[in-house]
């Protein structure tokens, strides 16, 4: 019976194969492992124990089961299912309208659960016990600070406690009122701060070394005591000197203020003084001007006119210098002479034309070099009208003057007055002199010039030695007027002369010009008589010039507004030409014979040449800045193809000669350009040729002749 | 013979007299300072006559103090010397007779 109602204790379903719930004591033999024999068997796998007492007992309630079932294999399969869920659930589905099978059915299985009684604090729950824990904590701080005094209560004094020691750790981390902060490891804060720290600056600097030098020396007694020895002596020196001092003291003195003075003074002005200084300054004079004129310098030397060759018949005048004086600015210039020697070097003479306003007069002599101040400066008592340089001695300048007086001087001279001077006595002039000119020395050697004035003489001074004698060479007397005076001696009268030239071949033979407007043919052996006269202008006559080349022309000009070219053997003048304005002076160029300047009072500058236009300037040019400006006298250089002329302001203006103006006449090729005075003269002829009327005994005849037959060209 | 070394004597005090005053040889310095150096040294020399280091001591020091650092002294009579100094900061005297002083600045 007791196997019988152990069987049934523990029946189970044998088929599935699920593993039975056995007994404790078996539960680990018929474990997991698979194949595993069990029961009688398995005990064989245990030690073999003949102890009785070891020996596995059989509860009596065990499951006797055959050998054959107790091989049985039962497999065992490990899943993840939870054996007490159940394996086929069914529910009813409306749409379908059957039972189904859930398919899948929830194998969870539970374990083991325990509620926790934490919860979070943002949650609703975690809000209201943290306002009712603050609310706890406010009434504990009231209740601590009354009650603190009575500590022996008991429920309220442990409640007070806690509530203390809830605050405790409460109140170190947080301020009351603001959420409370729990200092754990899983919240907590961190305090970090930085300084500001000033950027740093490097610098640098490098300082000089301090000066030293080196000292050296050996010291011992006997250089000790030979220091102080001399040391000694020294002072007995200085004692004695200090005696003897104190006696000259006083002279020194005054002696070396003198010195002192003097030096400084005299130094500046002996250099200034000195030759070599003057000469140094003089050049660097030069050099200055040359640079402020350079472009002027320039033009006088290379510029060319080149609009000269488009126009054959125009010449064009091209202003260089202009040569001023601030003495001479109220002065008329009364004559130009170029120096024979210096190319570069002129005179120049100022004086008044005006009767009524007479003053001093000057002459100037200037450089082309230096523009704008005269090498010298010649300052006289009276106006000087005329001067002359002698073609052998260039230092030697004959001047005449307003006064009627003659001068030589040497420019070269330091001392500014005359070498020789006319007086009242030896022969002055009474009236102005408008002309002097150099001679030829005479047979004894001695230095002569002429000088024709107003008051009709022509005078022939000779330097003789320290004196200056005078002879009359001519008397310009007038021709006896109509009306004869019943009574008395006719008295000669005496006509003004205002210019005269000599003839360069025949030396003896002058022309002179009148007030009157007559010109006389001269020689210097008759004194009483002229050789000729002609009937040149209408007012007084201003220059005359024999023709630089040809032995028998010569030019004249007058007040009349006139310039006429005379043959000497003929009455009647060969050209005239009308310049519309009282022309001051007349001149041949020293180049050619057929060309020639005049100047006239308006400011004009017309300049002929024959060859190319016998009727009509080639230039006519007015050269000065002011109107008004008469210009007194032109002249040509002899070297360089400039013009100089003076005006009534006292300024004298250079002028360049375009390339038409001193033309050569053109030669056929091959030929050989004839040049010289023959050629000159020829070229004159030629022209003249033409001019003339083969009818020449009617021009021939000296008795004056009203009515011309030559054809005389007007202009 | 007594007198003449008695003159010998009344000479030899006369010289030692003569040789007693500060004598410069070579001085550098500005006027002021000269004129302190050498009362300093004067002062240094009579007080310490015995003993040169403690002079030379008291020059150096006195001079660091009052114008500044690095001073160099020598105090002897017998020595000789090759020195760089400072320029304007050299001054080279005799005192006494027998000893001779040396004081230059330099770093």
């Amino acid at each position: 019976m007791p196997v019988k109602g152990a069987e049934k204790k523990t029946t189970q379903p044998v088929a599935g194969g699920v593993p039975t719930q056995r007994r404790l004591s078996q539960l680990p033999r018929q474990s997991i492992i698979t194949g595993f024999r069990d029961d009688d068997q398995d005990f064989g796998n245990m030690p073999d124990l003949s102890d009785e007492a070891l020996r596995p007992v059989r509860p009596d309630d065990q499951l006797k089961l055959t050998d054959a079932e107790l091989n049985e294999e039962h497999t065992r399969i490990l899943t993840a299912r939870n054996p007490q869920a159940a394996e086929n659930i069914v529910r009813f589905s409306y749409k379908d309208r059957t039972f189904k099978p859930i398919p899948q059915v929830d194998q969870l299985a539970v374990h083991f659960q325990l509620d926790g009684n934490l919860i979070h604090r943002d949650s609703e729950e975690g809000k209201r016990q943290l306002v009712r824990d603050i609310g706890e904590q406010a009434l504990g701080e009231v209740e601590t600070t009354p009650t603190k005094a009575a500590v022996t209560e008991g429920e309220p004094t442990t409640k007070e406690g806690e509530d203390e020691d809830e605050e405790k750790p409460k109140k170190p981390t947080g301020p009351a009122g603001k959420g409370k902060k729990l200092t754990n490891q899983f919240n907590f804060s961190e305090r970090a701060s930085q300084t500001y720290n000033n950027p740093c600056r490097d610098r640098e600097t490098f300082v000089e070394q301090t000066p030293r030098s080196v000292f050296t020396d050996n010291v011992s007694q006997w250089s000790i005591f030979d220091a102080y020895n001399e040391d000694f002596d020294q002072q007995q020196k200085a004692k004695e000197k200090e005696h003897k001092k104190v006696a000259v003291k006083k002279d020194d003195e005054r002696k070396k203020k003198f010195v002192v003075a003097e030096q400084t003074g005299d130094d500046m002005a002996k250099l200034a003084r000195s030759k070599s200084a003057s000469i140094s300054l003089k050049i660097l004079e030069r050099m200055i001007n040359q640079n402020t004129f350079d472009d002027i310098a320039q033009d006088f030397k290379y510029w060319e006119d080149a609009a000269d060759e488009y126009r054959e018949q125009e010449g064009s005048l091209l202003p260089l210098w202009i040569f001023q004086y601030d003495l001479t600015k109220k002065l008329a210039c009364t004559n130009l002479a170029w120096n024979t020697r210096y190319t570069d070097l002129f005179a120049v003479s100022f004086g008044s034309y005006d009767f009524l306003k007479q003053s001093r007069g000057m002459f100037l002599i200037y450089s082309l070099k230096n523009p704008s101040f005269p090498e010298n400066i010649f300052i006289t008592d009276t106006g000087v009208m005329c001067l002359d340089f002698h073609p052998n001695h260039p230092n030697l300048l004959a001047c005449g003057f307003y006064d009627g007086s003659v001068a030589v001087y040497n420019i070269a001279d330091e001392y500014k007055r005359p070498k020789y001077q006319s007086t009242a006595r030896n022969g002055k002039h009474t009236d102005p002199v408008w002309q002097v000119r150099w001679q030829k020395d005479d047979l004894d050697g001695n230095l002569n010039f002429y000088s024709i004035s107003s008051d009709g003489r022509i005078v022939c001074w000779t330097l003789v030695k320290s004196d200056l004698m005078y002879i009359d060479v001519v008397q310009l007397k007038l021709e006896k007027p109509a009306t004869e005076p019943d009574e008395g001696i006719p008295l000669a009268t005496l006509g003004c002369g205002t210019c005269f030239d000599f003839n360069k071949q025949q030396d003896y033979l002058f022309i002179a010009g009148t007030e009157e407007g007559k010109i006389h043919k001269c020689s210097k052996s008759y004194n009483n008589q002229f050789l000729d006269t002609f009937d040149a202008h209408h007012m007084a006559v201003y220059a005359v010039r024999w023709n630089t080349f040809h032995p028998k022309i010569f030019i004249s000009c007058s007040a009349d507004w006139t310039v006429k070219i005379w043959d000497i053997n003929f009455k009647d003048p060969l050209f005239v030409y009308d310049l519309g304005s009282a022309v001051g002076d007349v001149t041949w160029a020293p180049y050619s014979s057929t060309v020639f300047a005049a100047c006239t009072a308006d400011g004009k500058v017309y300049v002929f040449d024959l060859n190319v236009n016998k009727y009509e300037p080639l230039c006519e040019q007015i050269v000065v800045q002011k109107k008004r400006t008469k210009l007194t006298h032109i002249v040509f250089n002899q070297n360089f193809p400039i013009i100089l002329v003076g005006d009534d302001r006292g300024n004298i203006t250079s002028l360049k000669l375009s390339p038409n103006l001193r033309k050569k006449p053109k030669v056929k090729k091959g030929q050989e350009a004839p040049e010289g005075p023959e050629a000159e003269n020829a070229k004159l002829d030629k022209i003249l040729a033409l001019i003339r009327d083969p009818d020449d005994t009617k021009n021939k005849s000296i008795s004056a002749q009203q009515t011309s037959t030559v054809p005389a060209t007007t202009s | 013979m007594a007198a003449e070394g008695g003159e010998a004597e009344t000479q030899q005090k006369e010289e030692s007299k003569r040789h007693t005053y500060p004598l410069v040889r070579t001085c550098d310095m500005n006027d002021e300072l000269k004129t302190e150096c050498m009362e300093l040294c004067v002062t240094a020399c009579e007080k310490f006559s015995q003993n040169n280091e403690s002079a030379a001591r008291m020059i150096k020091e006195t001079m660091d103090k009052k114008f500044g650092p690095t001073w160099q002294c020598i105090v002897g009579e017998g020595f000789g010397y090759f020195i760089e100094h400072e320029v304007k900061s050299l001054l080279y005297m005799f005192f006494g007779g027998t000893t001779a002083i040396i004081v230059w600045k330099c770093a």
